[in-house]
C-alpha cells in the first residue's frame, strides 16, 4: 500500500470537508478506503490493458528477446479478421455459447419452476444441484474426459444401458460431430444450477397477490403462467444469460481439460485458440490484437444487452 | 387453506415436483460419486469394462497421489528388505517402490496459502472501498464502479499476456505473492460489488448515532458497521475463496514449479508407465470435498450470496 | 575385449574419484526440470552418485509429456529461475540457442576433453547442435529415443491366427517387413477375440493438443516420400516435397490405419493411452517411442516372451523413424553455473552413462552402444539399434512452435476429423509453413 500517496491526498483534502475534529474527515477516509483497491486495478487490471493494445501494433514477440520490435500498424487486425481459421473458432464459440444458454435457461427455469413448489426437502436437493458450479472446472473437466471414455467411461456406459447402443460404439470426444456436443452437456451440468438459483429469487420475488388477484378473474393457469411468472421472471431470465453468457464467452479452463480443442479444431473456442498464439506459438503482437478484439466484442455485445435489459426492466 | 390456492401447491403437485427435482439431483451427483469411488479403486478397476461398480477398494490411489515410485524388476526387489508399512507393502505388490513424496502436498498447500492470502486482501481492500462507495460521495463513483465491474470481461487468457510480461519484468512470474495479488485484483470487483451491497442495507443511523455519541468515522466503521456486515462479509469471503481455489488459466500460465496450485496439477498427475486415473481421482477428491462440505454446510449464506450478488448487478 | 573395457571402467572411477575432491568445494543446490517419465526417475537413482561427490544437493523438476513443452518454454520465456539444468526437447534447442536461453557448451566440451565424437552421429545433430550441420553445441546428448514398434508375439504365435493368416493374406504372420504388411496385420487383429475379449490392431499416436499425432504421423509420411522441403534450399521450395505424392499417400496410410486399426475413442492418444492400452491387453501392435521398452519387458501382463520389437517398417520411398529423446543443457538464467557444468562433466563420463543405460536410462554415447555385449543384453537393444541408425527429426527452428501446431492442426483434422483430402491438408501445411517462414524472414 502507497502510504505516502494516502498522506499526500489527506493533507490536500480541505479542512473544510471534516466532520469532525478528531480523526480524519471523510473526505480523507473515502480516500484511504478507495485508493488501495483503485490502485491496485490500475496496475493489475487498466495498466495490462493499455499495454495489450499498444502491443497490438507491434510484432513483438516474448520468446524473440533478441529480435527487433517493429511497429506493423493495423496488419495484426487485418490478419486476424480475414483468417478462415480464427472465423471457424468464432463459430465453435457460438455453437458452445448458443446451446449451453439454451439448455441452461429451459432446464434451470424447469428446476427452479419445481422447486419453488416448496416440498418437503427441497433445500437438501437444491444444495446436491448446485454442487458442480461450486467444484473447479480444470479437475472436473478432466475427469469428465474419463467418463466420456468409449467402454470404460461412466457415461457411455450409462447412455448404452438406456438405449441399448454399444458404449463402444461411440466417442463423446474423439467425434466431429458428437464434440461439441460433449462440452455443451458437462457445461450444462456444471452451470445450470446458476439459472436455476437465479430463477428462484425471481420465482420467491413475485407477489402472491398478483395470483390471487388472477385467480379471482377466473384466469386459466396457462394464462397465468403467461401473463405473471414470465414477465416477472424476465429480466431475472436475462441477467442470469448476461452472466452465464460472458462467463461462456471467456470459457478455457473446462473445454481445454476435456478436449483440448480436438478432433481436430471442432472444439477450439476463442479463448484455447488464443492461448495457443499467446502461449505455445509466442506470437505476442498478434494475441494482443486478438485479444483486444475478443474484448471489444464481448463489451460490445454486453453493452447492448445490458441497453436491453434496462428496458425490459423499466417495463 | 383451498384446494383452490394458487400461491400454496396440491400434495399431488408437491409429490411430483419433488420426484423430479431429486431424479435431477441424483444424475447431477452421479459424477461427483463417480470421482470418488475412483479414488478407492485399483489401476486395473477403474479402467474395467463394463465399469466396476461394486470393487473391493483399496488406497492404491491415495498411495500413488502422495509418493513418486519407481518401477523394479523381479531381481531388484529380492535384494530389497521386506516392506515396513502398509503403502510400502501395496506398492511393492504393483513390482513398484516408493522414492520419495510426490508434488501434491506442496501444491495443496500453495492452493491454500494462494486461497486464503487473497481472500483476506480482497475482502478486506473490498470492505473498506465498499463501505466509502456506499456513504461517501466519492468523485467519478458511478463510472468507477461500472470500471470495476467491466474488468470482469475480459477473458483471463487475454489478461494473461500482459500480466505474463509485468510479472516478468518484476520477477513475480511463478511466486505466491504474485498469485496472491493478482486474484485478489481479479476478485476485487466482485466483492466491492457484493459488499457495497450488504452496506448499503444497514441503516445510516447507527453511524449517526455513534458519531454524534463521540465516536470518530473510524471507530463507527469498526464498531457498528463491521458487526452489522459480518454476515455479508463471510459469504464474500466464501465467494473469493472459492474463485482463488478453481482457478485455472492464470494458474496454468504463470506458475511453475514454485508456485503452482492444485489445478493445473492435478490433470498432470501420471502414473509409473500410464496414466493412473486412480490417483487422479484421489487428487481430485482431496481437492473438491472441503468446497463440497462447504457448500453444504454453508448452504443458507451461499444460495442467499449467489443469487443476491447477481441480482444486484 | 570385455577385460579392456573393465579396466577403462575402473581406471575412468578412478579418475572421477579423484577429480571428486575438487568437486566437493562446490556446494549449493541444482534444479534439474524433465518430463515426468520412467526414465526421470532412474535418473534421480543415477544422479545420488553426483550429489555423493559434489556435496551438491539435487532438485527435480518432472512435468508430464503433454505439458511438459507448454510449462518449460513458459518457464524460459518468463525469465524464471526454476531450472538450472533442463533436458529439453530435441526441436526447441534452435529456439533456445538464438535467444541465449541455453548456454553454448562448446569451451567448456574443449576444456574437459568431452568429444561429440562420442556420440551417435545422429543423436549429436539432433540434440546438441544449433544451426545443425554445424559445430556448434548446446547440450550433451543425454536420452536417445525413437518411435517404434511393439508387438504382441504370443498372439502373433498362435498356429490358429498364423493359418488364418496365411489364408487371407498369403504370406505369414509375423514382424511386418514393410508399412503395408503392418496394417494388414493391425486390420487382421481389430475387433478379434481372443481369450474371450474384443481386440484391436495397433495403438498409434493421435494427440491432438502437444505434438502428438505429428510424432506419429511421420513414421508413416517419411516412408512414403515426404521432406520437410528441398534440401538444397530449405526454407523456399516446400512445395512438392512437404505435398509429394508420395507424402499424399503417407498420409493416407495413416488415416487408414487409424479408421481400420485402431481401438474406439483413440482419437486423442499419446504416449500414455497407447502403453495403457498394449499392457491392458487391448491391441496387437503399439507405435510408442522406445523409452517404454523397459517397462513393457518388465511388465507382469505382457512382458517377457509376450513382447517383440522391432523397427519402424519401411515403406516404397525408404525407412525412417520419427526421432525423440533430449539433450541436457544449462539454462543460462541458473544461479550455479558451475554445479551445471560440474553435473554435466559428471553425466558424461562413460562409466556413468553405461550405469544410464544400465538402469533404464538410454545412453547415445557409443561406448555403450557400441559394445559388442549390447545387442544381446536386452530383448529390445537390437531394434533400438537399428531405429536409431534410420532417424528423422522435425523442424528445430526457433519457429518449431508456429510450425509444429500447424502440422498438429492440419494433421488432425485431417486424420481424425475427417475434414477435406490429404492433398488438402498438405497443401494447406505448405502454406501455413511458408507463411512462418515468411514471418521468420527466412524467405
Amino acid at each position: 500500500m502507497p502510504k505516502p500517496v494516502i498522506e499526500r491526498v489527506a493533507k490536500a483534502t480541505p479542512a473544510s470537508f471534516a466532520r469532525r475534529v478528531r480523526g480524519f474527515s471523510d473526505r480523507t477516509i473515502a480516500w484511504i478506503f478507495v485508493t488501495p483497491t483503485i490502485f491496485l486495478l490500475l496496475a493489475i487490471n487498466i495498466f495490462p490493458l493499455i499495454w495489450t493494445i499498444r502491443l497490438s501494433f507491434t510484432n513483438f514477440r516474448v520468446n524473440r528477446i533478441n529480435a527487433d520490435v517493429k511497429f506493423v500498424g493495423l496488419r495484426n487486425y487485418e490478419r486476424i479478421l480475414s483468417d478462415p481459421d480464427i472465423w471457424q473458432t468464432m463459430q465453435a464459440t457460438a455453437h458452445f455459447l448458443f446451446w449451453t444458454l439454451f439448455f441452461q435457461v429451459l432446464i434451470g427455469f424447469a428446476l427452479a419452476w419445481l422447486i419453488n413448489r416448496k416440498f418437503r426437502g427441497n433445500d437438501l436437493w437444491t444444495t446436491l444441484i448446485v454442487l458442480p458450479m461450486m467444484l473447479s472446472p480444470a479437475v472436473v473437466g478432466n475427469f469428465w474426459r474419463f467418463l466420456y471414455q468409449p467402454q470404460i467411461g461412466l457415461f457411455n456406459y450409462v447412455v448404452g444401458f438406456f438405449t441399448g447402443a454399444d458404449p463402444a460404439s461411440f466417442s463423446m470426444i474423439g467425434d466431429v460431430s458428437l464434440a461439441p456436443w460433449a462440452i455443451v452437456i458437462v457445461d450444462t451440468w456444471m452451470w445450470t444450477p446458476f439459472v436455476m438459483l437465479i430463477c428462484l429469487a425471481g420465482l420467491r420475488s413475485i407477489p402472491d397477490y398478483l395470483y390471487e388477484a388472477a385467480a379471482v378473474d377466473r384466469a386459466s393457469k396457462w394464462r397465468q403462467f403467461w401473463t405473471i411468472t414470465v414477465p416477472m421472471i424476465l429480466p431475472f431470465l436475462m441477467l442470469a444469460v448476461l452472466f452465464r453468457g460472458i462467463e461462456n464467452f471467456k470459457m478455457f479452463d473446462l473445454v481445454v481439460q476435456l478436449t483440448g480443442g480436438g478432433p481436430g479444431s471442432t472444439t477450439e473456442l476463442t479463448s484455447i485458440n488464443l492461448k495457443r498464439e499467446a502461449f505455445e506459438k509466442w506470437r505476442t503482437g498478434y494475441a494482443s490484437a486478438y485479444a483486444v478484439i475478443l474484448f471489444v466484442t464481448v463489451f460490445g455485445l454486453a453493452s447492448i444487452y445490458v441497453k436491453a435489459l434496462n428496458r425490459v426492466k423499466e417495463r | 387453506m383451498s384446494a383452490f390456492s394458487i400461491t400454496e401447491p396440491t400434495r399431488r403437485q408437491k409429490w411430483i415436483a419433488g420426484i423430479l427435482v431429486a431424479l435431477y439431483a441424483l444424475i447431477t451427483v452421479m459424477p461427483l460419486v463417480w470421482i470418488v469411488m475412483t479414488g478407492f479403486k485399483t489401476g486395473p478397476d477403474s479402467i474395467a469394462y463394463p465399469p466396476k461398480v461394486v470393487f473391493s477398494p483399496s488406497l492404491e490411489g491415495y498411495v500413488n497421489l502422495f509418493t513418486t515410485q519407481t518401477r523394479l524388476t523381479p531381481e531388484q526387489i529380492e535384494t530389497l528388505p521386506p516392506p515396513e508399512t502398509w503403502y510400502d507393502r501395496l506398492v511393492r505388490e504393483r513390482e513398484k517402490t516408493i522414492v520419495g513424496p510426490s508434488r501434491f502436498g506442496q501444491r495443496f498447500l500453495n492452493s491454500v496459502v494462494i486461497g486464503f492470502g487473497s481472500t483476506f486482501l480482497s475482502v478486506f481492500l473490498g470492505t473498506l472501498a465498499a463501505y466509502a462507495f456506499s456513504r461517501f460521495k466519492v468523485p467519478l463513483k458511478d463510472d468507477l464502479l461500472f470500471f470495476i465491474l467491466s474488468t470482469r470481461m475480459m477473458p483471463p487468457i487475454a489478461a494473461a499476456i500482459p500480466i505474463f510480461l509485468m510479472f516478468r519484468t518484476l520477477g513475480l512470474s511463478d511466486t505466491r505473492l504474485g498469485m496472491i495479488l493478482l486474484y485478489t485484483a481479479v476478485n476485487l470487483s466482485l466483492a466491492v460489488w457484493l459488499l457495497k451491497g450488504f452496506i448499503d442495507e444497514i441503516p445510516r443511523e447507527y453511524e449517526e448515532a455513534a458519531l454524534i455519541d463521540g465516536y470518530t468515522r473510524f471507530q463507527a466503521f469498526y464498531k457498528v458497521v463491521l458487526p452489522q456486515a459480518a454476515t455479508g462479509i463471510a459469504s464474500t469471503a466464501i465467494f473469493c475463496l472459492i474463485f482463488a481455489w478453481n482457478e485455472y488459466a492464470f494458474a496454468v500460465l504463470l506458475t511453475s514449479g514454485n508456485a503452482q496450485t492444485a489445478p493445473p496439477f492435478i490433470p498432470t498427475i501420471i502414473g509409473v508407465g500410464g496414466l493412473d486415473w486412480p490417483a487422479v481421482a484421489a487428487g481430485a477428491t482431496l481437492f473438491l470435498l472441503p468446497v463440497m462440505i462447504f457448500t453444504i454446510v454453508l448452504r443458507k449464506h451461499l444460495l442467499r450470496g449467489i443469487t443476491f450478488g447477481a441480482v444486484r448487478k | 575385449m570385455e577385460r579392456l573395457k573393465l579396466l577403462t571402467v575402473s581406471a575412468l572411477t578412478l579418475g572421477a574419484s579423484l577429480s571428486a575432491g575438487a568437486a566437493q568445494a562446490q556446494q549449493g543446490e541444482l534444479t534439474l526440470c524433465w518430463a515426468a517419465w520412467d526414465p526421470a526417475n532412474a535418473l534421480v537413482e543415477l544422479s545420488k552418485d553426483f550429489e555423493a561427490q559434489s556435496g551438491i544437493k539435487m532438485n527435480f523438476e518432472f512435468v508430464p509429456w503433454p505439458n511438459f513443452a507448454d510449462r518449460m518454454l513458459n518457464e524460459l520465456n518468463s525469465g524464471g529461475t526454476l531450472c538450472d539444468l533442463l533436458i529439453g526437447d530435441s526441436q526447441w534447442i534452435g529456439g533456445a540457442a538464438e535467444n541465449g536461453q541455453y548456454i553454448k557448451l562448446n569451451d567448456f566440451f574443449e576444456a574437459n576433453g568431452i568429444s561429440m565424437d562420442d556420440f551417435l552421429p545422429a543423436t549429436v545433430t539432433g540434440y546438441a547442435e544449433w544451426p545443425k550441420g554445424t559445430p556448434n553445441y548446446w547440450a550433451l546428448p543425454a536420452y536417445a529415443d525413437v518411435v517404434g514398434w511393439t508387438y504382441r508375439k504370443d498372439w502373433f504365435s498362435r498356429p490358429e491366427l498364423q493359418a488364418e493368416f496365411k489364408a487371407k493374406y498369403g504370406y505369414d504372420l509375423g514382424v511386418p517387413e514393410d508399412l503395408a504388411q503392418l496394417k494388414d496385420i493391425a486390420q487382421f487383429f481389430q475387433g478379434r477375440e481372443i481369450d474371450g475379449k474384443t481386440v484391436y490392431g495397433a495403438a498409434i499416436y493421435t494427440e491432438r493438443g502437444s505434438e502428438g499425432i505429428t510424432m506419429g504421423v511421420t513414421n508413416a509420411l517419411y516412408n512414403y516420400g515426404f521432406d520437410y522441403g528441398n534440401p538444397e534450399n530449405p526454407y523456399a521450395e516446400l512445395d512438392g516435397w512437404v505435398n509429394s505424392p508420395g507424402a499424399v499417400a503417407g498420409l493416407e496410410y495413416y488415416k487408414e490405419l487409424y479408421d481400420t486399426a485402431t481401438p474406439p475413442g483413440a482419437s486423442d492418444w499419446y504416449m500414455s493411452e497407447t502403453i495403457d492400452a498394449y499392457k491392458s491387453g487391448q491391441v496387437a501392435l503399439q507405435m510408442n517411442f522406445a523409452f517404454i521398452w523397459p517397462g513393457v519387458d518388465a511388465d507382469p501382463n505382457v512382458g517377457g516372451d509376450k513382447s517383440g520389437y522391432f523397427a519402424n517398417p519401411p515403406g516404397p520411398a525408404g525407412q525412417y523413424a520419427q526421432l525423440g529423446g533430449q539433450g541436457i543443457s544449462v539454462v543460462a538464467n541458473t544461479d550455479n553455473m558451475e554445479g551445471a557444468l560440474a553435473y554435466i562433466k559428471w553425466f558424461a563420463q562413460p562409466e556413468i552413462q553405461q550405469r544410464w543405460t544400465d538402469m533404464g536410462g538410454a545412453s547415445a554415447m557409443k561406448f555403450v552402444l557400441e559394445d559388442p555385449a549390447y545387442p544381446d543384453r536386452k530383448p529390445y537393444n537390437r531394434a533400438f539399434l537399428k531405429s536409431m541408425s534410420i532417424v528423422k527429426d522435425f523442424w528445430a527452428e526457433p519457429a518449431y512452435a508456429d510450425l509444429l501446431l500447424a502440422m498438429q492442426d492440419r494433421i488432425h483434422r485431417y486424420v481424425v476429423a475427417g475434414e477435406g483430402t490429404a492433398q488438402e491438408a498438405l497443401d494447406g501445411l505448405v502454406k501455413d509453413w511458408t507463411e512462418i517462414f515468411e514471418d521468420e524472414g527466412k524467405l
